[in-house]
C-alpha cells in the first residue's frame, strides 16, 4: 500500500445511556494509504457514521471514545500521531489540514443565513494566512474545480436557492479549501438522484486523480461502493466483518453478511429476475447486541453450539489484504467449516424476509 | 406471433391520454398567475391488468404527478384516464366529480414512500389498517379485527400487533403496515411511489419480494415509481421513461434495458451504479446539468441542452412519441439511427 494516511486499530466508541451501554464502534480495525478509496458499507445503524465521526473526534455527547487507536500524520510534520489521547489543539490542526469531511445532508453543514462564499470563505480564513479578497478569489477557484457553473456568480448564492447537487458539490468544495490528503464522505449521495450522484462520484473520483486525495466513502448502496472503491470494508455491529480489494470481495465474498447484502441488490440487466435472497431480519436494537457472533441471529451458515457463544477472530485470506471474521474460516472450524462451505454455494436460502415482520 | 403473456395483449385496466397537469404559479397580493408549471403534458401511458408498469425518471419529471392524478388527488388540467371498472365498462376517472369516483376509490390505492411520516402515530394498527374498512365499507369491529389480522398475516406481521402504535416498529415493518392498508379494500391497481426509496438494502429486497407475492396471490397490478432503474428492472414488466412532464420512452423492460431508443433512457441507465464486478470497468456516460424546469420547457426536444446527440432540429422540432418497434416508442428525432448502449450482456 501506499503511505498511511489513516490506521485505525481497534477503535471503540460507546454511548452510555440511561437503559444501558450501546456499543456502537466494536473494536474497528482500518488503514487508508495516500489516493485511496475505501468504501465502508453495511445496513443503517451498523455504527459506520459513529465510527467515521470517531475519526475526528466528533462524537456527540453521551458518546465516548473508550478505546483503541486512530493514527493520522502528525500536521506538525513528522511520523503519524494518535488522535484519541492528542490534545485539542491537534485534533484542531488535523481537521483544518489532513482530514476532512462531508456528510449526507448538506443543508444541516450550511448555514442558511449565509452566502457560499462567505462560508467556503471563512473556512479558508481560518486555516490560511490570507486577505478577505484572495479567499474570494480560491472560493470560486475551489467551486469551479467541483463543477458548478459560473462560480463567480453561484459564490454570491445562498443555500437555499441551490438545488441538492449542486450543494452537495459546494459541501466538497468547503472540504477541498484544507487541501485534505483524507476526506471522509458519510452517504454523499444519499438524498441524490442517481444522475446527479453519477455526477458526484465522477468529482470524487477525479479528485483522487488529479490531487492524490484519499477517499474514506460511507455507503449502504454497494453499487456505489463497487464504482469508486479499490477496497471495501463492510461493516456488521460495530465491527468490520470482511475486508479486502474490492473485485475480489464481490466476486467471492466470504462472510455470511456479505453474501445476503450482495444477494439483496438486484443485479442490473440480468433480465432473468432472479428472486432477491436478503439477509434475514434486520438489524438488532443496540441493547440487544447478540453474544457470540453478532451476526448470528440472521445467519444462514449459523453453527450451533459455536457461533452463540465465541466471538469470532479476524482470519486473513484467500488472497492478500483480505480479512474475515467467522467462524467457518477460522483454524479449527473441522467438520463445521467443511458443513459452511459446502453451504455456502448455494447462495443464501431464500430469504423471505418474514422474520422481520416477526422478530 | 405474440405469446399469450405479452403485456401488449392483455386488456388495458388503465390507459391515459393527453394527461395533462399545470400548477399556476401565483405572485402577488392577488394571486395573479404568472405562469405554469407544466408537470405533466400529455401523458399516454397504458397499464395492462395483472402487470406492473415502471415508472422512471429523475426527480421533478412529475412521477408523483402522475401517480397523484390516477388517485384523483390532482384534478387534471385536460385529458383523460381510462380506467376499465370490474363489469367491463370505460370509465373515464378525470372526467368525474367527487360524489361519481366514489365507487373507484376503493379499487386504486396508495403506498406512500415515507413510512415515518405515513402512519399517524396516535393510532393502532388496528385503526390504521382498520380505518378503509369502517369508513368505506362500515364494518363493524369484530368482523375489521379478523380482517386486520389476516391482513397483518399477509404482509408477514403477527396479528397480535394490531393493538400497538407505530413507534413500536422499524422503517421495514411500518411499510408493510402501509402496505396493509392500501390492501385493505382489496384494490385492483395500487400505485407504489418510490415505496421502498427510504429503506435499507436488505429490508428493501424484502418489501420487493413481499409486493412480488402479494401481486400473484391477488393479480395487482402495479404501478411502481422509483427512481432506482435497478429495483425498476426487478419489479416491472414495462416501462415508461418520464423527462419534464413527458413521457420519452416506452417498452417491455428487458428488452429496454438491453437496448434503450431514447437518449436519456441510455444515460439513465448508465449512471445506475451495479455492484457486479464485471460493471466496474463500464464506460460510462455523465450526464451534464439537471433536470429542465418544467415552468420553462427547452423548445423543441425538452432533452436538447443535456443531449449528446443532439442536431439542430432537436432545437426547434418536438419529437413526437412514436413507434419505433413492434412495443417500442420513443420521443426522439433519430430513434431508430442511433445505436445506444444498454446494459446486460
Ligand atoms: N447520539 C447517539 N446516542 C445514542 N446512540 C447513538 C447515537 N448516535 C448513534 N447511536 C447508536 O449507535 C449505533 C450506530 O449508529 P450509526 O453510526 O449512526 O450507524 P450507521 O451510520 O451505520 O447507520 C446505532 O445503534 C445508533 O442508535
Ligand atoms: N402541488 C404542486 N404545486 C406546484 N407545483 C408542483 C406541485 N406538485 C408538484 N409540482 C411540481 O411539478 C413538477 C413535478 O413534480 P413531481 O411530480 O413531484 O416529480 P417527481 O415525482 O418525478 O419527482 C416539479 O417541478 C414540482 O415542483
Ligand atoms: S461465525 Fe457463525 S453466525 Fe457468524 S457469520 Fe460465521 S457462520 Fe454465521
Ligand atoms: S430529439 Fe434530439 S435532443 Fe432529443 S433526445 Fe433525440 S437526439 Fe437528443
Ligand atoms: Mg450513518
Ligand atoms: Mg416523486
Amino acid at each position: 500500500m501506499s503511505e498511511t494516511v489513516l490506521r485505525v486499530k481497534d477503535l471503540r466508541t460507546q454511548f452510555a445511556l440511561d437503559d444501558g451501554v450501546v456499543k456502537a464502534v466494536d473494536g474497528v480495525d482500518l488503514e487508508i494509504g495516500r489516493g485511496e478509496v475505501l468504501a465502508v458499507v453495511g445496513e443503517s445503524g451498523c455504527g459506520k457514521s459513529v465510527m467515521a465521526r470517531s475519526i475526528l473526534r466528533l462524537v456527540d455527547k453521551p458518546g465516548r471514545i473508550t478505546g483503541g487507536e486512530i493514527w493520522v500524520r502528525d500536521p506538525a510534520g513528522g511520523g503519524l500521531v494518535d488522535l484519541v489521547p492528542a490534545d485539542v489543539r491537534t485534533v484542531r490542526q488535523v481537521r483544518g489540514k489532513r482530514i476532512a469531511m462531508v456528510f449526507q445532508e448538506p443543508m444541516t453543514s450550511m448555514s442558511p443565513m449565509h452566502t457560499l462564499g462567505n462560508q467556503i470563505g471563512e473556512a479558508i480564513l481560518l486555516h490560511e494566512r490570507v486577505t478577505k479578497a484572495e479567499a474570494r478569489e480560491r472560493t470560486i477557484e475551489l467551486l469551479g474545480r467541483v463543477g458548478i457553473p459560473a462560480p463567480e456568480r453561484r459564490v454570491d448564492a445562498y443555500p437555499f436557492q441551490m438545488s441538492g447537487g449542486m450543494l452537495q458539490r459546494a459541501m466538497i468544495a468547503m472540504a477541498l479549501s484544507c487541501n485534505p490528503e483524507l476526506l471522509i464522505a458519510d452517504e454523499p449521495t444519499t438524498a441524490l438522484d442517481t444522475t446527479t450522484q453519477a455526477q458526484i462520484l465522477e468529482l470524487l473520483d477525479s479528485l483522487r486523480r488529479d490531487l492524490g486525495m484519499a477517499v474514506m466513502l460511507i455507503t449502504h448502496d454497494l453499487g456505489v461502493a463497487a464504482r469508486l472503491a479499490d477496497r471495501i470494508a463492510v461493516m456488521y455491529l460495530g465491527s468490520v466483518v470482511e475486508h479486502g480489494d474490492t473485485a475480489s470481495v464481490f466476486r467471492a465474498p466470504r462472510h455470511p453478511y456479505t453474501k445476503a447484502l450482495l444477494g439483496s441488490v438486484p443485479k442490473l440487466g440480468s433480465g432473468s429476475r432472479a428472486r432477491l435472497t436478503p439477509v434475514r431480519g434486520m438489524v438488532p436494537h443496540a441493547y440487544q447486541r447478540p453474544t457470540g457472533c453478532p451476526f448470528h441471529p440472521r445467519c444462514e451458515e449459523f453453527m450451533a453450539g459455536r457461533c452463540e457463544v465465541t466471538v469470532p477472530r479476524p482470519t486473513a485470506g484467500p488472497e492478500p489484504g483480505r480479512e474475515v471474521r467467522c467462524l467457518l474460516y477460522e483454524d479449527g472450524g473441522g467438520s463445521h467449516k467443511n458443513a459452511g462451505l459446502s453451504k455456502a454455494g448455494d447462495s443464501a436460502g431464500d430469504g423471505t424476509g418474514d422474520s422481520e415482520g416477526d422478530a | 406471433m405474440v405469446t399469450a403473456t405479452d403485456p401488449r395483449q392483455a386488456t388495458a385496466l388503465l390507459e391515459t391520454r393527453g394527461l395533462t397537469k399545470h400548477f399556476p404559479i401565483r405572485q402577488g397580493l392577488f394571486g395573479r398567475t404568472v405562469g405554469q408549471v407544466k408537470a405533466l403534458d400529455g401523458i399516454d401511458l397504458r397499464i395492462a391488468g395483472g402487470q406492473t408498469v415502471g415508472l422512471v425518471g429523475e426527480s421533478g419529471c412529475g412521477k408523483s404527478t402522475l401517480g397523484r392524478c390516477l388517485l384523483r388527488v390532482h384534478q387534471p388540467t385536460a385529458g383523460e384516464i381510462l380506467y376499465r371498472a370490474p363489469d367491463g365498462t370505460p370509465v373515464d376517472l378525470a372526467a368525474l366529480d367527487e360524489q361519481g369516483l366514489k365507487p373507484y376509490r376503493s379499487q386504486i390505492r396508495l403506498i406512500f414512500q415515507d413510512p415515518y411520516s405515513s402512519l399517524n402515530p396516535r393510532m393502532t394498527l388496528l385503526q390504521i389498517v382498520g380505518e378503509p374498512l369502517k369508513v368505506n365499507l362500515g364494518l363493524a369491529r369484530p368482523e375489521i379485527e379478523e380482517r386486520v389480522a389476516e391482513l397483518l398475516r399477509r404482509v408477514g406481521l403477527r396479528p397480535e400487533y394490531m393493538h400497538r402504535y407505530p413507534n413500536a416498529f422499524s422503517g421495514g415493518q411500518r411499510q408493510r403496515v402501509g402496505i396493509a392498508r392500501a390492501l385493505a379494500l382489496s384494490p385492483r391497481l395500487v400505485v407504489a411511489d418510490e415505496a421502498v426509496s427510504a429503506l435499507d438494502v436488505s429490508v428493501r429486497a424484502q418489501i420487493l419480494n413481499l409486493l412480488k407475492d402479494l401481486q400473484e396471490e391477488s393479480e395487482l397490478t402495479y404501478l411502481f415509481i422509483s427512481h432506482d432503474l435497478g429495483v425498476v428492472e426487478y419489479m416491472a414488466d414495462e416501462i415508461a421513461v418520464m423527462y419534464v412532464g413527458r413521457v420519452v420512452e416506452t417498452g417491455e423492460t428487458d428488452a429496454l434495458y438491453a437496448r434503450p431508443l431514447h437518449p436519456y433512457t441510455e444515460a439513465l441507465l448508465s449512471a445506475v451504479p451495479d455492484p457486479a464486478p464485471s460493471s466496474r470497468r463500464r464506460e460510462r456516460i455523465v450526464l451534464r446539468g439537471e433536470v429542465a424546469d418544467p415552468s420553462r420547457v427547452p423548445s423543441g426536444c425538452p432533452f436538447h441542452p443535456r443531449c449528446f446527440y443532439a442536431q439542430d432540429r432537436c432545437k426547434t422540432e418536438v419529437p413526437a412519441l412514436r413507434e419505433i418497434a413492434p412495443g417500442r416508442t420513443a420521443a426522439c428525432h433519430f430513434a431508430d439511427q442511433l445505436q445506444l448502449r444498454g446494459v446486460g450482456e
